[in-house]
């Protein structure tokens, strides 16, 4: 009887069609809304888990979020450096300054001056030359997102001259740093020569970055250090996670994508779990005679269930592949870099769809099992 | 018109007794079979006329054991049917009844040998021999070139030959034409009711045929007349070849 059910979907070709498109156009726009609203919130802390030999950081208790700082003291620096168990502890510089070229073009740049003598938190992945050339003097790095945005079209090539603050910087290295929240491009530095591309201020020290000693786990140093120094500290997962928090309290971006999410699911609820239960209901005559004929109720439910199931999957199969085609073309360009389509949400959008193909089954499923056999007597 | 059959005939392959059945509740209850007693014999065609309304689509419902009577019983080839659990009883209906219906209701989306064959798959036949057995039956019915066709491409005498062969093809000891010619000409509903004498008569099987086409009485064995949900008269004739 699974062929007598699959022949009766398909036999509809406009419903079959119609439920395969709805679940196809669900899927897509849920997996590409919550995959793009994912990608965009772990950017938020990109340049935190771009820092890869540090475990804790460290900052003054007013900072909440990676973009917008608190400046420590100088000595806060000496004061997490007496805090026990702490293999190093270096100083990081977070600012804004702007670039120019010699051509004129300009942008602002999220700027990070790294501890002169460790460079603690240099990008490890350089597409061009070396981030050891920042210990030279006036030396930068910047990433490829940002060097596109200053020489547009032009191709990359290292010791090209930047203007700074009236300070010129030439370019050593050019990093395939993460894309961070705002499109900005992200330039690194020495802690020294970060301090010279903005005007001068009484404390500029951002962050401390730690690393504890062997042994020492990063959630105990985060005790050891807030108790010791009444600064905050945070493991890098649980400051990333600060950050997505901040952009999810303090700005729409959650509930712009959650009305689009909504859209996306109520159309497929509705429109798939609308057509199926018409494709039944039109086809109730049909079951009664099965019924009459001597189908099981239960053979029954099991035909609904594989008519559902088949639709739900081939159309979920069909959204998962253009969506999975989209983030394909998207990854490779720059703006669009690091959001990609994560297994998770394809998973996930997976039990939701369905979990909509079962619930419109069951709308169905009750029609037929009310439906008197009889019924087919009366023409 | 000859001997009156007897509602109590021991050879009765359908056997019914006093069945009553009302509708709905209270003030609203409406009697629509008031005591019916009626048989039908194995290897005879049973006709069932009356005019509309008169209770015919109840009383197969009933018999076929589609619908739960308020009263009385039904037997078929001695087993009382409304005793056997939900469950059994759709079996029974399964393996021993055949129908054929006033709309034909075939499956739209399956060709004739399919539709033919859906009894024998509904019992788990594989598909292969059950479409097999469906379509040697469809040749013997005069269907054998629209075998592969589906029913939007049938007339509806070929149709109701395709619901004939479903009817037929997993050799039921019943079976139930509710109104067979209704839906076709003259000339087509006596081809049909030629076929359904010529097919569905076997010395076990017996079928119960509704109608009020009083063109097609002449392939009766026995008539039973109803009027307001009561048998008002039976008589068996003597069929002329």
């Amino acid at each position: 009887m699974n062929y007598v059910a699959l022949r009766m979907l398909m036999g509809d070709r406009a419903k079959y069609l119609g439920l395969i498109f709805a679940i196809a156009f669900s899927t897509f726009l849920l997996e590409n809304q919550s995959s793009i609203f994912v990608g965009i919130m772990n950017r938020t802390g990109s340049q935190i888990a771009d820092v890869a030999d540090a475990d804790v950081w460290v900052m003054d208790p007013g900072t909440e979020y990676f973009e917008e700082t608190k400046a420590l003291k100088d000595t806060d620096l000496y004061r997490v450096r007496g805090v026990p168990g702490i293999d190093y502890a270096v100083p990081l510089f977070k600012t804004n300054a702007v670039f120019r070229t010699a051509a004129g073009n300009f942008s602002s740049a999220v700027t990070l001056g790294l501890d002169d003598s460790t460079l603690v938190g240099v990008p490890r992945k350089m597409l061009l030359g070396s981030w050891e050339r920042l210990r030279e003097p006036g030396a930068i790095v910047i990433d490829r997102a940002g060097y596109d945005r200053l020489y547009t079209g032009e191709p990359l090539r290292l010791d090209r001259l930047l203007e700074v603050n009236d300070r010129q910087v030439h370019i050593v290295g050019i990093s395939d740093a993460a894309a961070p929240f705002a499109s900005f491009p992200i330039i690194h530095t020495r802690y020294s020569e970060a301090r010279l591309f903005v005007g001068p201020q009484r404390s500029q020290l951002s962050f401390v970055l730690v690393r504890p000693a062997a042994g020492v786990t990063p959630d105990e140093m985060v005790r050891r250090i807030e108790a010791q120094t009444g600064l905050r500290a945070r493991t890098s997962g649980q400051f990333r996670w600060d950050c997505v928090w901040y952009y999810m309290g303090h700005t729409g971006i959650p509930i712009n994508f959650g009305i689009t999410i909504a859209i996306a699911l109520i159309v497929g609820l509705v429109v798939a779990g609308q057509t199926f239960y018409l494709f039944t209901v039109e086809n109730l005559k049909q079951f009664g005679a099965l019924k009459a004929i001597g189908v099981t109720n239960r053979r029954l439910i099991g035909m609904i269930l594989l008519q559902a199931l088949t639709v739900g999957f081939i159309g979920y199969a069909l959204g998962t592949s253009i969506a999975a085609v989209f983030f394909e073309i998207t990854a490779s360009e720059i703006a669009t870099r690091g959001i990609v389509l994560l297994w998770q949400n394809v998973v996930g959008v997976g039990v939701l769809m369905f979990s909509v193909v079962i619930f419109a089954s069951l709308l169905s499923i009750r029609r037929v099992l009310v439906l008197e056999p009889a019924a087919v007597f009366r023409g | 018109m000859s001997t009156p059959s007897s509602a109590t005939t021991p050879a009765a392959a359908v056997l019914c007794r006093g069945i009553e059945k009302d509708f709905g509740d209270g003030e609203a209850r409406v009697r629509v079979l008031r005591g019916v007693d009626f048989a039908a014999r194995a290897g005879e065609i049973t006709f069932l006329m009356g005019p509309s309304g008169c209770g015919k689509t109840t009383l197969i419902s009933v018999i076929a054991g589609l619908l739960d009577p308020s009263a009385g019983a039904v037997e078929l080839f001695g087993q009382d049917v409304n005793l056997l659990p939900p469950s059994e009883r759709v079996l029974f209906r399964r393996r021993n009844l055949g129908f054929v219906f006033q709309q034909y209701n075939l499956l739209t989306s399956l060709t004739a040998a399919e539709n033919a064959a859906v009894p024998l798959l509904a019992a788990g036949m594989k598909r292969p021999e059950a479409v097999d057995r469906a379509k040697a039956l469809l040749v013997k019915l005069g269907l054998g070139n629209r075998l592969d066709s589906l029913p939007s491409k049938l007339s509806g005498g070929q149709q109701q030959r395709v619901a004939l062969a479903r009817a037929l093809v997993h050799e039921p000891r019943l079976v139930i034409c509710d109104e067979p010619t209704a839906a076709l000409d003259h000339a087509t509903g006596e081809s049909v009711m030629e076929l359904l004498a010529g097919s569905a008569i076997h010395p076990e099987r017996a079928v119960v045929v509704v109608t009020h086409d009083s063109r097609v009485l002449r392939f009766a064995h026995a008539v039973a007349h109803m009027d307001d949900g009561l048998i008002t008269d039976s008589a068996r004739q003597t069929l002329s070849t």
